[in-house]
Formats: C-alpha cells, sequence, structure tokens
C-alpha cells in the first residue's frame, strides 16, 4: 500500500539462552500508515521492546535471532538492507525512545555532547556550523518544555532527575525530522502527574511534526489516549487488533478483556485479578493458543493448535477459536 | 574540582610524612652507630662523638627525626657509605635514568593495551581474541626479569641488532644534561644520533618492564568493553545511526576506560619495582639499580632516600590516576550517586 510506512510481516524473534531458544516474537503482523497513532498494548515481558529494537536492527546479534519474517520500511526490508543503506534509516527516517531514560544516556557525556553527536552524524545537518548544531540543540530542548537549557545542555545525566532524563530522550529522538518514532513506554519509571506530562507532550509534539506513532505501553488507557488504532500483544502474538474506538467497543480477544477489567499492574506477575496466572517460558511455549493456560474461556482445541487470525470487521482482526 | 585536588595532596603529604618516619625508626633500629659508620672503625672516639652532636644524634628521638626531616624535605640524605658522595648527588644522576625507563615502558603499555584491548573487544570470538588472549596468559605469567633475560638472549646473542647493555653506545657524544633524559636532552639539542642510539637502548628494558601490565590491562579494557556494549545507551546511539568507529573509540571506550586506568596506577608503581631486577639484567645505570646496591652494602641512607623518592612517585602517580578518573567520570568529579 502506498500509504504504508512500516509494514512487519510475521516476524519472528529468538534469543539463544544456555537452555535453547526463547521463542520470544511468534510470527507478528504490524502494520503503522503516514501520520498514523499506533499503540504497542501487552503486558510486561510480552516481547514489545524486542519487536521494536529489532525494527532498527539494535539487539545483539550473537544473542537475537530473526529465524523468519520481514520488516518492510517504505516497501524495503530492513532485515535485508546492507550496512549503509540501514544507516540511513536510522539516520534520517525511524527514532526510538528507550523504555530506560536513566540507562539510556552515557553517564560520562554531558546532555548536550549526546544531543550533538545525533545532530553531527545526522543526514540533514551534518554540514551545519557547531554553533548552528547548539542552537538548534537548544530549540529541541526547549521544544521538550524544559526551561534554562543551555544549562541542562552542560549537565551530566546523573545530575538530573527522571522527568528530566525522559525529556532529554524525547528531544533525542526529535532533534532531527523523522517520519516513525517509536515511543517505548516513555513515562513508565515516572510519578503518575509527569508520566501525564509526557504523554501530552509526545502527543503534540507528533501530532505537530506530522509523524507516525508507535506508543508502546502496558495500559490500554494510555493506548486510547495517544493511538489510532491498538495492536494488543500477549506472549509474541498479536490477539487483537482494531481501530481505538472500535476496540472500547467491542473487545473479543479474552485477553483484551482481561486487560479491559482492570489497570494493569506494571511489574512481576498476573494482571491484577483480570487474568490469573504469568507470561509462559518462552523455551517451551504452549503447543496451541499460547493464552491457554491463562485463559478464562479456553477449549480443547485451544491447547493443540493455533489460533488462526481471522477478520471480524474491516480493520478489526482477532485471533481466537471463539470467532473462529 | 580544585577542592578535589587540594584534598588529594594534603592525604599525599600525610603519607609521605607516614613513610619518612616509619624509615627513620627502621634506619634507627638497626644496630650500629651512624656517626662511627661515617667515620669508619679506626676513628677516635672524640671524633666520632663531635659528629654525633652535629648530626643531633645526642637529643631524644623525636628531636632527631626533626633534624633529619628538615634535612631530607631540602634534599640532604647524609651520605652514600658505598659512593662516599652526598646521596643527592648520586639521586640526581641515576634517578632520570629510571624516569627515562619507566616512562617510556608506561607510554608503551597504555598504547598497546588500548589498541590491543579495542581489537579484541571489537573482534571478539574471532583468531585476534583468541590470539591476544594466549599472549595475554603468557604476557602475565612470565615475570619481567625473565623477559629481560629472554630479550638479552635473543638480542645479546642469538642476533645482536639491539645494543643491549647502558644508555648510549660509547661511540656517541651524549647531549648536555638538560633533563638528564637523553632521549628528551638529544631532541632538545637536535642531536638525533644520540636520540636514536638511546631509543634503542632503551627500547628492551623498556619492553620487558611493559610486557606484563600490557596485555593485564588489555584484557581488563577488553571485558569493561564487552561489558558496557550490551548497555542501553550503546544500543541507543546505534539506532540513530552513529559510525560504528565512533560508538566504539567514543561512546564506549571513555566509560571502559575508568577501571583500566586506577590499573594503569598501580601497574606503574610495579613497574618501578620490577626495575630493581630489570635495570641489574641491562646493565641499566638507574636509581633501582642503585637502590639494590645499597641495600647489599647496608648503606641505610642510599636506602632511605630510594624508598622515599619511590614513595613521592607513587603518590604523584596516584594523584595523577584520579585526576584522570575524576576527569573521566564526572559523578566522581561533581559528586552524587
Ligand atoms: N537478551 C535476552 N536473552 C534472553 N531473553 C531475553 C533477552 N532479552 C529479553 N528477553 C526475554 O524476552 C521477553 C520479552 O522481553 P521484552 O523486553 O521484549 O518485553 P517487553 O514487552 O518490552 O516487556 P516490558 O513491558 O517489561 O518492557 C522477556 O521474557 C525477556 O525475559
Ligand atoms: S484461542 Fe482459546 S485459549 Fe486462546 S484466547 Fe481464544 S479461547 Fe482462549
Ligand atoms: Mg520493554
Amino acid at each position: 500500500m502506498e500509504n504504508t510506512l512500516l509494514d512487519i510481516k510475521n516476524l519472528k524473534v529468538w534469543y539463544r539462552t544456555y537452555k535453547g531458544y526463547a521463542k520470544v516474537v511468534d510470527g507478528i503482523n504490524l502494520f503503522v500508515n503516514k501520520g498514523e497513532k499506533v499503540g504497542l498494548v501487552g503486558e510486561s515481558g510480552c516481547g514489545k521492546t524486542t519487536t521494536m529494537k529489532t525494527v532498527l536492527r539494535v539487539l545483539d546479534s550473537k544473542v537475537a535471532t530473526v529465524p523468519e519474517g520481514e520488516i518492510l520500511f517504505k516497501n524495503r526490508d530492513i532485515l535485508k538492507m546492507k550496512y549503509n543503506e540501514l544507516q540511513q534509516v536510522r539516520k534520517q527516517s525511524i527514532s526510538m525512545i528507550s523504555q530506560e531514560p536513566t540507562a539510556a544516556l552515557n553517564p560520562v557525556f554531558t546532555v548536550g555532547s549526546q544531543i550533538m553527536d545525533i545532530i553531527r552524524y545526522s543526514e540533514q545537518y551534518k554540514d551545519y556550523s557547531k554553533s548552528e548544531m547548539l542552537s538548534l540543540a537548544v530549540k529541541t530542548i526547549k521544544d521538550v518544555l524544559i526551561p534554562d537549557p543551555e544549562r541542562i545542555l552542560n549537565s551530566y545525566p546523573h545530575q538530573l532527575s527522571g522527568g528530566m532524563k525522559q525529556r532529554i530522550c524525547i528531544a533525542m529522538a526529535l532533534v532531527t525530522p523523522r517520519e516513525l518514532l517509536i515511543a517505548d513506554e516513555p513515562g513508565t519509571a515516572l510519578d503518575v502527574t509527569v508520566q501525564d506530562q509526557i504523554h501530552k507532550l509526545l502527543k503534540a509534539l507528533v501530532e505537530e511534526k506530522k509523524m507516525s506513532l508507535i506508543m508502546i505501553t502496558h495500559s490500554l488507557g494510555v493506548a486510547r489516549e495517544l493511538s489510532d488504532r491498538i495492536y494488543v500483544m500477549y506472549a509474541g502474538n498479536i490477539v487483537e487488533v482494531a481501530q481505538t474506538k472500535e476496540l472500547f467497543k467491542n473487545p473479543l480477544h479474552p485477553y483484551t478483556l482481561g486487560l479491559m477489567e482492570c489497570v494493569p499492574r506494571l511489574y512481576g506477575g498476573g494482571i491484577s485479578e483480570g487474568i490469573y496466572g504469568y507470561i509462559p517460558d518462552y523455551i517451551n511455549p504452549p503447543a496451541g493458543c499460547r493464552f491457554y493456560p491463562r485463559c478464562p474461556s479456553a477449549m480443547e482445541i485451544c491447547e493443540k493448535e493455533k489460533p488462526p487470525t481471522v477478520s471480524v470487521s474491516e480493520d478489526h482482526k482477532v485471533a481466537c477459536f471463539k470467532y473462529h | 574540582m580544585l577542592k578535589y585536588i587540594i584534598k588529594r595532596l594534603f592525604q599525599g603529604i600525610f603519607v609521605v610524612i607516614g613513610i619518612s618516619i616509619l624509615i627513620f625508626i627502621i634506619s634507627r633500629v638497626v644496630p650500629g652507630d651512624p656517626a662511627r659508620m661515617a667515620l669508619g672503625p679506626r676513628a677516635p672516639q672524640f671524633a666520632v662523638d663531635e659528629l654525633r652532636k652535629e648530626m643531633n644524634l645526642d637529643k631524644p628521638l623525636p628531636v632527631q627525626y626533626y633534624y633529619w626531616f628538615k634535612g631530607v624535605i631540602k634534599g640532604d640524605f647524609g651520605k652514600s657509605l658505598n659512593t662516599k658522595r652526598p646521596v643527592i648527588t648520586d639521586v640526581k644522576e641515576f634517578l632520570p635514568a629510571t624516569l627515562e625507563l619507566a616512562l617510556l615502558s608506561g607510554f608503551l603499555f597504555i598504547i598497546f593495551a588500548t589498541i590491543i584491548g579495542l581489537l579484541s573487544a571489537q573482534y571478539r570470538d574471532t583468531w585476534v581474541d583468541g590470539l591476544t588472549r594466549i599472549l595475554s596468559y603468557v604476557g602475565i605469567a612470565i615475570p619481567s626479569f625473565v623477559v629481560a633475560v629472554l630479550l638479552l638472549l635473543i638480542f645479546g646473542y642469538l642476533w645482536p641488532v639491539i645494543p643491549t647493555l647502558g644508555r648510549l653506545s660509547s661511540n656517541i657524544t651524549p647531549p648536555p644534561t638538560i633533563t638528564g633524559l637523553i632521549t628528551v636532552d638529544s631532541l632538545i639539542t637536535g642531536n638525533f644520533a644520540a636520540f636514536f642510539d638511546a631509543l634503542k637502548h632503551l627500547i628492551l628494558p623498556a619492553i620487558a618492564l611493559a610486557i606484563g601490565p600490557l596485555f593485564q590491562e588489555a584484557r581488563i579494557l577488553r571485558s569493561a568493553l564487552i561489558d558496557n556494549i550490551n548497555k542501553e545507551y550503546i544500543s541507543v546511539v546505534t539506532g540513530y545511526g552513529l559510525p560504528k568507529g565512533v560508538i566504539m573509540r567514543k561512546h564506549l571506550l571513555k566509560p571502559s576506560f575508568i577501571p583500566v586506568v586506577s590499573v594503569m596506577g598501580l601497574d606503574f608503581a610495579s613497574l618501578m619495582g620490577n626495575a630493581f631486577l630489570v635495570e641489574s639484567i641491562f646493565n641499566w645505570p638507574g636509581l633501582s639499580r642503585y637502590g639494590i646496591n645499597a641495600m647489599l652494602n647496608k648503606d641505610l641512607n642510599a636506602i632511605s632516600a630510594v624508598i622515599i623518592i619511590y614513595g613521592v612517585i607513587f603518590l604523584i602517580v596516584n594523584i595523577i590516576v584520579d585526576l584522570i578518573i575524576a576527569w573521566l567520570d564526572p559523578r566522581i568529579r561533581l559528586g552524587g550517586e
């Protein structure tokens, strides 16, 4: 499709472990249109970060392998790109905000030096003079609503608060124009009010710059606020996808229903009372539906066979035998 | 930052005073009368008594220490029994040779440890890494004086292409003494023949001293680099499309260098210790060889001087190391966390 920016097809990502392959991402399909904001929702450990780091190919290739799948960016497969072509995508097309702002900043360089490096090695601004680069950095810092940008640029990460570091990470992702922004749970580590500010800021900036957005989050509530369309992910599978309105009006998959029932807990096991149990073991995952061990409406067939993804209406798909 | 430096200097001064007290006590505890030793067994008793008075040996120990330390600060360590000259004259003659050797050796291990560490991290688990791993086991296991003897055997007897003894060939006119480092002095005066000849004399003992520290540091750097390569901040800059080389040499090397610098400081200190043997093997007229001779001859003044000077050098190296670490790591420099 002309309008499609990113199209992930049947992507599998496995990690090598000493006990065997952890088959984390299990054949997912996900696309993002130009200017579209997409939510990717699922509980901790379901493979959201793994999927998106594969898009930029930043996982350690000694540990992570991609046995199958395509990641088409403007119809070119990122997984097959040569180094130079891949660098072009990284430099000017896609940027990703890390899940952990504290770990994402190098402790021994100033914030300014880290932002300047992104500018210096970008495609658009590599010929800028030093002072032009600096004023661009200052402007970007202002954009993320940080007062006193000059002081912040000269600070080291450990001198800044968590919320500040999160804003810096957003600034880094937006300092050069990009077509697609992947935001990996920005604000999870922050208190609720700051988190809310960060989300509003992100939404405003993405809309202003007419970028596409993939918003990764644990919470359907956050996804509802920030996205046009929502993918629900469970244990490396996309279990349901629909327009935001449609999903909230007519949730189908038992896992989505569980998520709707209550606000998910961020870390640890089950999702509150909604769904009992834990994410399955990825080294020996369930043979059939990966949700089977926790599913309140499980049937006999679910144990042995994988539920195929079926369309229930235009744009609304679900992978569950209940709707087969 | 300034406060930090001043604090370190103060600590250093106290350590030097501590060392000096220790040495003073040891030198007074050993049997024998320094005045008698200085004058020889045949001197008349009244002359000895006179000298005892002059040397303040008739005063209580703390007062003696006060006079002794006052002298030490002014560079007066007394006379050497061995050379019959003031110890400070000997020190001025022999210290530059040791410093020249130690500096070149330090320079070698800093440069090559960095290069080898970077290469074996970048090509980890390939033959490059395997080769440096084997070399480093060998390099760490063999003591420097064994390397010295091996080098002497190879380049002194089997394949004599490099001079193996002394600081300068006899047919070369030495440059005038400015710093006392022959290589530096000959460069300053434009005497290139002397420069290259001095460098040739330096290289083997310097290699003997550098080889152990070099591989040890290369391994530490390699593992620090590999630890950090999976850090989120490296994945982030990779995602922004920064060139591999820039990430390796800048974003990865700087944080990984912090543990290596401390080890380099320690290695530099033990290098001065190892120089005791290596200087003797290469007949290098340095302070370490002088110290060994002093020990063999129970030349107390000379021993005290060598120990205090090495103590001061350790301290200076330590302060430099701390400064470099503070410069590398803002969390130390600026406090917090
Ligand atoms: N290097 C690795 N080796 C082995 N397993 C890994 C590795 N990295 C991640 N995993 C596993 O892959 C699974 C998915 O991890 P991922 O970080 O993608 O989840 P996530 O959906 O982003 O979770 P969260 O919401 O907590 O960020 C987890 O079970 C994790 O333990
Ligand atoms: S396929 Fe079966 S086990 Fe899986 S979610 Fe649907 S009903 Fe539950
Ligand atoms: Mg994650």
